[in-house]
């Protein structure tokens, strides 16, 4: 029974690591860049629905609410500011260093702000959860809620992308952009719009995140972003069911390797799957092999 | 063509060397603080580990963002070797058998984890990379290696389970890493380390294997079509680059009293930071890296008197230098507005 108690938990851990990675994705997949300020996204959603549900006396939803706002502001806003510029720069570092560097400032924000004591968050989910097999197996509120909302995700993503207008424009601009805008897309509108969800989702992972794991710190969202990047590419950068399948096999595999090998190791185990992974399929489970021509 | 190449090297070593004998003469004068003393020898291996990602990311044009890795690999063996040996070697020949061993065995993982990373491109490379790096530093953190009167003892549990004798000494204590490890590093031998690694580049790159890799790097299908052995190629570049990432960790465990492998010195952002030296400096420059490397580290420090806002004004410092440096738009933009400026000195000067 404690076997399946830490499957679902670690279920529910990828759960998360998915909605980061989907954001990740996402944008890699449209604007060819590695956000790497994506995970410091997750921590600015976490402060601010700790800040305002300490406003409210602890009403969350509106906190999630103006996290997801407010985040999505962010994303959309960093993108115009910091990334946009350097598109069509001579060298794909160039914009690499800005998200550094966006990174640092958002961590440096929250460190001015709130400190760098580590502040204690009220879970967002107030549901005690289900027992099964006479109070056997416990499975927590917040875990249940963690892995409906990944799938809802999912879904709503696949039909967006592959149902509306705009997730074709998307699929279009990731493609080619110069075609893309031949068509009559507008490339940068497109962007911007991937910025948005990203930034949004990020901030529904950073409130399942603290709400799993209560504890915020400005570099909370650091190493989630840096392994949700990694079950991205674990599943095929670019891939929306592929993200989903990195990120529920990276946190499986965190959470098990934790708990029957070892703790400090299990972060080596986790970066150890992907090169494995990685070794035998170079784009990634799901990723498509483009063919290199003269 | 050969003399220019010769003369921008020795320009080279030239600021090299006069930063050197500045630093000195400011030392004996004592103007310069016990704080900034101790900026030296750390500023002298981010400039060396600069040195090798410019070869990995700019000479051979691979991204790696887990270089800390090998500086980690380094730092740690070299610090083992030394505190095993303290009592049995004099101080000289030990700290130049702990130089070699540790670039040695920064050049074998580098060789050892070259062969599946350099199998794959672009971004993958970067995050496989990124993965060894975060490897190496968690696989060490659980190492517990105690030497007794029977022998080595090693465990990856803890320290009890090393069994020791009542004469034993535990080298590696698992995430508190290595203490003790000899004061041997100075500013002088900072500077000779980073002399020759700047030594060993630059004569690389500007030789006929220096010319394959940026073959490999500005084209690969051409290179490959011309004959020139592009795996073979790749390794020795990433492998060099990983051997002098070795020496800058020699030099790191031989300056700190408690060497541990935690993520502010091997993590990840630690390899991060010294990518941006790298970009800053001018990808492919190798002069521009050990400049790069030695103002954005004391820029931090430098800005210790404003306190909380000094990584707030790095962060934005380091955002605009991007846009400004590498936006087409800005550098179009400059081009017109100085373009005139230079075109009238060009005309008065007529």
């Amino acid at each position: 029974m404690s076997f399946l108690t830490y499957l679902i938990n670690g279920l529910s851990l990828g759960s998360i690591y998915a909605i980061i990675a989907l954001g990740y994705t996402m944008v890699y997949g449209i604007a060819k860049m590695l956000n790497f300020a994506h995970g410091d996204f997750i921590m600015v959603g976490c402060y601010i629905i700790f800040s305002v549900s300490a406003a409210l006396s602890g009403n969350s939803v509106v906190g999630i609410i103006v996290a997801i706002v407010l985040c999505t502001v962010l994303g959309v806003t960093t993108e115009f500011v910091a990334y946009r510029p350097l598109r069509g720069a001579a060298s794909p570092l160039a914009v690499l260093i800005t998200a550094i560097g966006v990174s640092y400032l958002l961590e440096n924000i929250a460190l001015l702000i709130y400190g760098a004591d580590i502040k204690s968050f009220t879970s967002v989910v107030n549901w005690e959860g289900l027992s099964f097999a006479g109070g056997e197996l416990k499975i927590q509120g917040v875990t249940i809620v963690t892995i409906a909302i990944s799938v809802v995700i999912l879904i709503a993503l696949q039909l967006f992308i592959n149902k509306t207008k705009q997730g074709q424009a998307m699929l279009a601009a990731s493609e080619d952009k110069g075609a893309a805008a031949l068509m009559g897309i507008n490339v940068n509108r497109t962007i911007a719009l991937t910025f948005a969800i990203g930034s949004a989702l990020a901030a529904v992972a950073g409130a399942l995140l603290c709400s799993a794991y209560p504890s915020l710190s400005p570099y909370t969202g650091a190493m989630p972003g840096i392994k949700a990047f990694v079950a991205a590419v674990l599943g095929g950068i670019g891939s929306i069911p592929g993200a989903m399948i990195g990120g529920l096999v990276l946190g499986i595999v965190e959470i098990l390797s934790k708990t029957y090998i070892s703790s400090q190791l299990s972060d080596a185990i986790v970066f150890g799957i992907l090169v494995i992974v990685l070794l035998v399929k170079p784009t990634g489970i799901l990723g498509k092999q483009i063919q290199e021509k003269v | 063509m050969k003399n220019k190449i010769t003369k921008q090297n020795l320009i080279t070593y030239g600021i090299v060397l006069a930063f050197y004998i500045i630093v000195e003469i400011l030392m004996l004068t004592g103007v310069l603080s016990s704080h900034m003393k101790g900026l030296l020898v750390p500023m002298t291996y981010y400039a060396i580990i600069a040195v090798a990602l410019n070869l990995c990311v700019g000479i051979l044009g691979e991204l790696s963002i887990g270089h800390c890795g090998f500086m980690c690999i380094g730092a740690f063996t070299s610090a083992f070797f030394s505190r095993a040996t303290e009592n049995s070697i004099p101080t000289v020949p030990r700290f130049i058998i702990a130089f070699i061993i540790g670039i040695a065995f920064a050049a074998l993982f580098g060789f050892l984890i070259g062969i599946p990373v350099l199998r794959l491109k672009g971004d993958y490379l970067a995050i496989v990379t990124l993965a060894f790096g975060e490897i190496i530093k968690n696989v060490i953190n659980s190492f517990y290696i105690g030497i007794d009167s029977k022998g080595v003892h090693f465990s990856m549990k803890d320290s009890m389970a090393l069994g020791m004798e009542a004469d034993g000494d535990i080298i590696v204590n698992g995430a508190m890493g290595i203490t003790g490890t000899p004061h041997n590093a100075n500013f002088t031998i900072g500077i000779v380390v980073l002399l020759i690694s700047l030594f060993v580049v630059q004569n690389l790159v500007n030789s006929r294997d220096g010319r394959a890799i940026m073959a490999i790097r500005d084209n690969y299908i051409a290179a490959e079509a011309t004959g020139i052995n592009i795996t073979g190629y790749k390794m020795m570049a990433f492998t060099i680059s990983a051997a002098i990432a070795g020496a800058a960790g020699v030099l790191f465990s031989h300056n700190i009293t408690t060497l541990t492998a935690s993520s502010q010195y091997f993590g990840y952002n630690a390899s991060i930071m010294i990518l941006v030296y790298v970009v800053l400096g001018g990808i492919g420059n190798i002069r521009g890296s050990v400049i790069a490397a030695c103002i954005l580290y004391l820029l931090p420090e430098l800005l210790r008197g404003l306190n909380t806002y000094r990584m707030l004004i790095y962060s934005i410092v380091l955002i605009v230098m991007m846009i400004v440096n590498w936006s087409p738009k800005v550098i179009e933009w400059r081009k017109r507005t100085f373009g005139r400026l230079n075109l009238k000195r060009a005309k008065e000067v007529a």
